[in-house]
């Protein structure tokens, strides 16, 4: 479980989060949603230890990240950027990198390493794309070599900064199965999601982002009743119950 | 054929050929020996004419030539992963430059071997290197900016060390050797620490060949992965002026192999540090030491530098290299 309490952090001088609280439990999906620079990628990056406290304090199953060596923190969350690099390697080889935090002396990667990181592929469903290198693949591709290198880090905690930019219709549905399944296996999974009606369908609670705040933590339901979502970016969201269960959809006029 | 497997394939293609290169350079020259003749020599047997030329004169210069080219190919492939940019190598961004003008500052001191020569040379490269890292830092200087100041300082720090060599006669005595880069010159006594620094050096780096794959990686995928980006970039790029540093205050002002290696051997063998390091030391030794090789026989008795063979050779294959892959790294 993720708890941050009263959290203030930020780049140089620049106060990015005032005050931020959120829980985020084990085996649930939260997803932060809210406008461009509203501060859900710098919660992120809090959350993960890149940027220091200036004040509050973030806890994974009731230890301070501040407390906690760099490596074990990567041993507890695994995190998904935003941006994201083309290096020059080989799409197997990134995804073994997910298993660096658990390389020991003679600081070489063991058979384990080599089996977890095909299995991450394969769940992946880019097992055939191994050896080709990073520069040579797609935008989706890429994107899900990285949700497998976040995979193979194996960690209780999975932080993803929007997962499903660069991913086509067929392969966003395949992650919200991939999403579901990680919560049921009792992983914690927070998401920045800046496609609303997606947010409510897949997530147990929904954190409201905007100045720096939390304005509303709540399940899906009770954002939408709230009319937040209105608040935070001028578009009223709305459901619809079908056979498959309660949609979502907003009008475009 | 596996990426695995590909790199292994090269590796020992490279050693074979390494180790040839070496054998010719340590037989061939006016007084040719067989390599009979040799291994009787490196038994402790032979005639004591061809002892003398083997230990005294061929050894320490094949020697210094591997242990060069090993090092600076080396420390261009690092310094190109550790600033993202396919353009930096020691020989470029002024990192050679300043070890060159620590060394000499250190012969205008009066000191001409040793140790202190060593130490100068790592002073020089590694301020270099600072400067360069925050420079891109402070500024947050796009790949080429820092490449572009990178060669303004490699200017200023030539034109320093031109005007120490001008000004004192100690330093004058480096003379054409160091500025183009030779080892006719070279003595043990320069040599063994260097080497032994060198040796050290690459060991620590093929230790930390995936730690050196992860910076790559970006840093929020690096920290992320658990790898504290900013302490390792700094490891690295002391490492990589250990390199140069050491292979310049022997072999003076080698250019290009620090570029034109590290390239050849990403094309040939991709951009896992676990392969290419190695590979780069491989490719790097043999490419010194056959330029070396050639600048004695071409036109004996006379000797070309060997910098200037090396840019002969070097230079043309790295043009037909560049435009047969041309397009080849769109990201760049």
């Amino acid at each position: 479980m993720i708890e941050a309490k009263d959290v203030r952090a930020g780049y140089g001088k620049e106060e990015i989060l005032h005050g931020i609280s959120l829980r985020a439990r084990k085996g649930e999906i939260t997803t932060l949603i809210g406008g461009n620079g509203s501060g859900k990628s710098t919660l992120l990056r809090a959350i993960c230890g890149f940027i220091p406290l200036t004040g509050g304090d973030i806890a994974v199953d009731g230890v301070s990240v501040k407390d906690m060596p760099r490596t074990e923190l990567a041993r507890k969350i695994a995190y998904l950027p935003q941006g994201k690099n083309v290096p020059d390697i080989s799409a197997g080889r990134m995804v073994l990198h997910g298993r660096f935090p658990y390389l020991n002396y003679p600081r070489k990667y063991s058979k384990e390493d080599y089996e977890i990181a095909g299995k991450a592929m394969e769940e992946m469903g880019i097992g055939a794309f191994a050896e080709k290198q990073m520069s040579e693949l797609s935008g989706g591709m890429r994107q899900k070599v990285y949700i497998a290198m976040a995979l193979a880090q194996q960690a209780p905690v999975i932080v993803m900064d929007e997962p499903t930019t660069y991913l086509d219709m067929e392969q966003q549905l395949k992650f919200v199965r991939m999403a579901g399944r990680l919560s049921e296996s009792g992983k914690t999974i927070i998401l920045v999601l800046h496609d609303i009606p997606l947010a409510l369908k897949i997530s147990h609670r929904i954190a409201a982002v905007k100045d720096g705040r939390v304005i509303k933590c709540a399940s899906g339901e009770e954002i939408l009743e709230s009319g937040v979502i209105g608040r935070l970016y001028g578009v009223d969201v709305k459901s619809v119950q079908t056979d498959a269960g309660c949609q979502y959809y907003y009008e475009i006029e | 054929m596996g990426n695995r497997k590909r790199g292994r394939y090269l590796l020992l293609c490279g050693v074979i050929l390494s180790l040839a290169i070496a054998a010719a350079g340590l037989c061939l020259g006016n007084r040719m020996l067989t390599p009979l003749q040799l291994f009787d020599i490196l038994r402790g047997r032979g005639e004591s004419v061809n002892r003398s030329i083997l230990l005294y004169a061929r050894l320490p210069r094949t020697l210094a030539a591997l242990s060069a080219g090993a090092a600076l190919a080396v420390s261009g492939a690092v310094l190109q992963n550790v600033m993202a940019n396919r353009l930096a190598s020691p020989g470029v961004i002024g990192v050679n430059a300043g070890a060159g003008l620590g060394v000499t500052l250190c012969c205008a001191a009066g000191v001409l071997s040793g140790i202190r020569v060593s130490c100068a040379a790592f002073a020089g490269s590694l301020i270099t290197v600072l400067l360069i890292f925050i420079f891109s830092r402070r500024t947050n200087a796009s790949r080429t900016t820092v490449i572009l100041g990178g060669v303004a300082l490699n200017s200023i720090l030539n034109a320093l060390r031109e005007s120490v060599a001008v000004l004192d006669t100690e330093a004058a005595m480096l003379g054409m050797d160091f500025r183009v880069g030779g080892f006719s010159a070279v003595s043990y006594s320069r040599l063994l620490p260097a080497v032994l620094l060198i040796l050290c050096t690459l060991a620590v780096l093929f230790t930390f060949c995936n730690e050196l794959d992860v910076v790559t990686l970006g840093d929020e995928t690096a920290l992320g992965v658990g790898l504290p980006v900013g302490k390792y970039r700094m490891l690295f790029l002391v490492l990589s002026a250990l390199l140069s540093g050491a292979a310049v205050s022997f072999a003076g002002l080698l250019g290009f192999v620090g570029l034109i290696v590290p390239h050849f051997v990403r094309r040939l063998a991709g951009n896992e540090s676990r392969i290419l390091l190695p590979l780069c030391a491989l490719a790097g030794a043999g490419f010194v030491t056959f330029c070396d090789t050639a600048s004695r026989l071409l036109f004996a008795p006379y000797e070309m530098p060997v910098g200037i063979i090396m840019s002969v050779i070097g230079g043309p294959v790295f043009l037909l290299l560049l435009l047969r892959y041309r397009g080849g790294h769109r990201y760049d």
